[in-house]
């Protein structure tokens, strides 16, 4: 990777062109009237084909993807993105498809729809799926919307409370915020786990439900998962389940038998299809036979959700078949556990036990502090990866410890990638014993060196001005 | 160590308050800006706005944190330091020196039931 | 069954690493699951397929869907995709990277962003730009729970009848759950009518407005005087743009808009039945603070170098938690990389040359479709671009299907009962011609 300085606006010059559209042969349409034309110049950049071709490569360059490098990041599950995927989703008989054409001209996206929907229900136990959510966040958003339509058409108005654990995703009390939900935390227990007892008071008739990940965000299956769901049931809530942690249940546990009844899961993160920096993803939203109903009365996007990101997913379960799909859950949780016990002696692990597809670190056993020499943190650490060339894991979260590293292989990562990892990062923790001033400038060798975060803040520049 | 004034009223949530006849002069205390660290912008209320005591009025912000400020009084807001809007790196530079907003007191006896200097260097444990 | 390419272990790698671990079995790392929860037998899921039987496979579903030439627009433009746009975005380096969460191995995604941001600016006459949001009609939504935040003690929004149906819905969906009023605005004449406006905005409680820059029967309205009348009443002006034609249609700066908000995708996006497609938001300055979505800032590193990084990140649903008023943050950061390409591509000449194609293109098929006798105009005299809505003298159905059976997806029913017609730069003389013959032949 190498540091590039061009912004595209730059490249422009007066009167050059990229463009190639066709002879226009109509008569001359009426002009809009004064009033309603743009009077600003429009000003786009001006350049060549291969000018913005060389530009986007170089700026390509400047990035580190799963097709770079090993991608240990925690809760987003990054796997490898499948490539025959990309082709599948770019097939002119799907891409060319208008929204609005009716049933009988898009059979096969909606045999696509139609067969997805049974593929998820089978993983998850789940009875229906929606597929209009475009993002996990989003997902959240709808099976809460789901949530609440479901205690309204039953009359029962008063269910405005959700109860959120303190380990959660931070988009689930915001998902529940913007559902007009108020939030309750329950605490977790020294062990990791949802603190039953603390529960038990909170499920009043108030209370809409419970969003839970399981495995939590400490990558720990929550092993009273059918006292909760009892008593969550008893108290007339629902349980929601954060699919973002799917994976390690691939062709094991189905949140469905765990008495889940509303749930989305991130097609772009435990069914391959790849991020791209940010979107676009895809979280369809499954519920329970008895909340069927409720599907249909909510729209949170403008036609059928991301289709194409719903293709690529089809085509990779089409690949893992009732054959392999157990072997992505058990090979998820078999990686993490290997690199938690290879690395525990010299990064703190607050929790011990088996984990499932992550686990989390509270920083260095050894931060190299002395004197007046501060030590390494978890962001040093993580900086420091960068110049090994790896991506760093999640940091600072969960909020539940200060040092927090969270660590996520997935299972398309091979032995020497786990065990190159494994030394590099032994390698880090002793950097830090010895000389901790060496990650503490971190990174050393990427495009650009920490940047003043505080300036971009105080001051934010937040386009081009020419 | 963090600087403590003598003579302020303090709240549990890190406000300080100066009494002038009927009205508060609130800011954040050093110890407050300390634990921030850089502080990015200040979310200021509007002239005019009311605000009640243990209420939230306001927030910090830094590029990993926002921190809400909470009103040690009620009233109504009768002035907000501008200057905060363009230089928040003002109350890292001098977190008395820089108030933040000015409330009209509608219950003055509620500065009875703030901290003083003793008791607050006490809770921050210095 | 067909071996699954994806995973690197080998039998002997599986061994090694449970020894380590100290298990003697894979199922051994679910000993802390309940057993009842283990799921006993076969899922009902179909054999594993190889690489070539997928490929035959969506061969044969794509098979089953119709090709035609699209003469619909509806929120879902034709617009042609040049093919620098999937070539660049295909890229694995942008393709399979997450979020810039650690910026100094992001400054690619992060200064495509910052590009994309300053772009829509540009094309909206506003002064910041989110790094996108999930859809047009999602974005419209965020406006609306916006415009509340900013209003603080307002709860109501208006809504222009006129607006794109899937719009209404979504936003009225959000409003619902949210807790936010919403009012209407009818469009008689086929534009957001003024009056009804500022009768509306008299009632003392609206804390936003949001009208359509081109509106659903592709008329393009005319706002003189709503930001003033807004504003007055202290509310926000949100203008709902399709973002393509803002290279010629007054911007929603000029009209004094406070957010402007819509879909990407008429910017060089596939149909692709409906998504990805990229949502969009520019806001004045005054109310960058209060705008939801990821933004990216310029900054320097240590060395002093030109960087960008994520900003303003206090606003955020991972800070604010259940204080946040938007909960988004996986964006369609890829799609606004398309965006971006493509309007450096078209650059202004070319932006307003598939502007100028398009509504020749549709003025000429609406002369065209009159002529035949079969429509009667709806709103005579009204100025549109490549869209436009005629009433049809008869029930339409059996023209629709003709036109299907001659490759063409045209004359889409609204719900007033029009039939709504949109030419792209990619459709042709002869294909316009074909149409009109089709109808005619009826």
């Amino acid at each position: 990777m190498k540091y590039y300085d061009k912004l595209v606006f730059e490249l422009s010059k007066e009167g050059r062109t990229g463009y190639s559209l066709p002879v226009n042969k109509f008569p001359q349409a009426p002009e809009l009237p004064v009033q309603l034309r743009r009077e600003s110049p429009l000003r786009l950049p001006q350049v060549s084909e291969p000018d913005v071709v060389r530009h986007y490569t170089n700026l390509s360059q400047m990035n580190f993807g799963v097709d770079t490098g090993f991608y240990p990041l925690g809760s987003c599950t990054m796997k490898y993105n499948p490539k025959i995927n990309e082709e599948m989703a770019a097939l002119q008989g799907f891409a060319g498809l208008h929204p609005l054409m009716h049933a009988g001209l898009t059979k096969g996206a909606l045999k696509v729809y139609q067969e997805m929907n049974k593929a998820l229900a089978a993983i998850t136990g789940m009875y229906a799926f929606t597929f209009d959510p475009c993002a996990g966040a989003h997902g959240e958003l709808t099976g809460l919307m789901i949530m609440r339509q479901y205690h309204m058409n039953r009359g029962d108005l008063k269910r405005t409370k959700v109860i959120v654990p303190d380990s959660a995703h931070g988009t689930n009390p915001a998902s529940a915020a913007v559902c007009g939900l108020e939030v309750v935390e329950v605490k977790s227990l020294e062990n990791g786990r949802i603190d039953v007892e603390a529960l038990k008071p909170l499920l009043t008739d108030e209370v809409a439900g419970i969003m839970m990940t399981n495995p939590n965000t400490l990558g720990l299956f929550e092993t009273q998962i059918k006292e909760i769901a009892a008593l969550v049931h008893a108290a007339g809530g629902l349980l929601y389940y954060d699919g973002a942690n799917m994976n390690p249940l691939m062709g094991v546990v189905r949140p469905g038998d765990m008495g889940f009844d509303i749930m989305h899961l991130n097609l772009h993160k435990t069914f391959s299809t790849p991020h791209g920096g940010g979107g676009p993803g895809s979280g369809p939203v499954g519920v329970a036979k008895h909340l069927e109903d409720c599907l249909g009365e909510i729209r949170v996007s403008g036609f059928h959700g991301n289709f194409g990101v719903i293709l690529r997913a089809y085509a990779y379960i089409l690949s893992l078949g009732n054959q392999h799909i157990r072997k992505v859950g058990q090979y998820s949780v078999l990686s993490a556990n290997y690199i938690k016990e290879c690395l525990k002696d010299v990064y703190k692990l607050p929790i011990e036990g088996v984990c499932k597809h992550e686990f989390v670190f509270d920083g260095l056993v050894n931060d190299g502090a002395h004197d007046d020499v501060p030590g390494a943190t978890t962001l040093d650490v993580a900086k420091r990866l960068l110049d090994y060339g790896f991506h760093a894991p999640t940091i600072y979260f969960p909020l539940l410890f200060h040092q927090a590293l969270m660590i996520e292989p997935t299972e398309t990562e091979s032995l020497e990638t786990l065990d190159s990892f494994i030394a590099v990062m032994r390698k880090i923790a002793a950097e830090a014993a010895e000389d901790p001033e060496i990650l503490r400038q971190a990174p050393h060798n990427a495009p650009i060196t920490r940047p003043d975060e505080t300036m971009a803040a105080r001051n934010p520049v937040l386009k081009y001005e020419w | 160590m963090s600087k403590i004034l003598e003579g302020l009223k303090y709240s549990e949530s890190h406000e300080w308050v100066k009494a002038e006849g009927d009205i508060a002069v609130v800011g954040v205390s050093d110890f407050a800006q300390e634990e921030m660290g850089d502080i990015t912008y200040v979310d200021l209320p509007e002239v005019d706005d009311e605000v009640t005591a243990g209420e939230e009025f306001g927030a910090l912000e830094s590029v990993k944190a926002s921190s809400d400020l909470i009103s040690p009084v009620s009233g109504t807001v009768v002035e907000v330091n501008a200057d905060l809007e363009d230089a928040p790196e003002k109350v890292n530079e001098d977190a008395f020196g820089n108030w933040i907003i000015k409330v009209k007191m509608s219950d003055p006896s509620e500065l009875d039931a703030l901290l003083d200097a003793a008791a607050y260097k006490a809770l921050i444990g210095e | 069954m067909a071996n699954l390419p994806y995973l690197p272990h080998t039998q002997e790698d599986i061994r090694v690493m449970l020894e380590k671990i100290g298990v003697k079995k894979l199922e051994d790392l679910y000993s802390d699951v309940p057993s009842e929860f283990l799921k006993k037998g076969a899922y009902a899921l179909p054999d594993a397929l190889s690489e070539q039987q997928i490929r035959d496979y969506f061969a044969s579903l794509e098979a089953m869907n119709a090709k035609l030439k699209v003469f619909v627009g509806a929120g879902a433009y034709d617009h042609y995709t040049p093919a620098v746009i999937p070539y660049i975005a295909s890229r694995s380096e942008f393709l399979t990277a997450y979020t810039p969460y650690q910026c100094e191995i992001s400054q690619g995604t992060l200064r495509y962003i910052f590009e994309y941001q300053s772009l829509m600016c540009e094309l909206t006459g506003l002064d910041v730009s989110n790094a996108s949001m999930y859809d047009g009609p999602t974005a419209a939504a965020e406006a609306m729970k916006m415009a509340v935040a900013c209003a603080r003690k307002k709860n109501r929004v208006l809504l222009s009848c006129a607006l794109l149906p899937p719009v209404i819905k979504v936003v009225e969906t959000y409003a619902k759950f949210h807790g936010v009023e919403i009012g209407y605005i009818p469009a008689p004449d086929g534009q957001t009518s003024p009056e009804a406006l500022k009768a509306e905005l008299a009632k003392d409680d609206v804390a936003g407005v949001i009208v359509p820059s081109v509106n659903r029967y592709g008329i393009v309205e005319d706002h003189t005087g709503f930001a003033d009348a807004i504003h007055a009443e202290k509310g926000l002006l949100v203008e709902y743009c399709d973002p393509s034609t803002l290279a010629v249609v007054k911007t929603p700066g000029e009209w004094g808009a406070d957010i402007a908000v819509g879909d990407g995708q008429s910017l060089g996006l596939p149909l692709c039945y409906g998504g990805p497609y990229v949502g969009f938001m520019t806001v004045k300055k005054e109310h960058m603070r209060k705008m939801p979505g990821r933004i990216v800032g310029q900054t320097v590193d240590k060395q002093g170098r030109r960087s960008f990084v994520l900003t303003l990140q206090a606003r955020e649903q991972h800070i604010k938690r259940e204080k946040a008023t938007s909960n988004i943050c996986s964006n369609e950061s890829l799609m606004a990389l398309w965006v971006t390409v493509y309007l450096s591509l078209m650059g202004p000449e070319g932006l307003k040359e598939v502007n100028r194609i398009s509504a020749d293109g549709a003025h000429y098929l609406y002369s065209e479709l009159l002529k035949t006798g079969q429509f009667e105009e709806v709103f005579p005299g009204k100025p549109f671009l490549k869209e436009f809505v005629l009433r049809p003298k008869q029930f339409p159905g059996l023209m629709q299907q003709r036109l299907e059976k001659a490759g063409l997806f045209a004359a889409l029913d609204t719900e007033e009962g029009y039939v709504s017609f949109c030419v792209t730069e990619k459709r042709t003389k002869e294909e316009i011609d074909l149409l009109v013959k089709t109808v005619k032949e009826g």
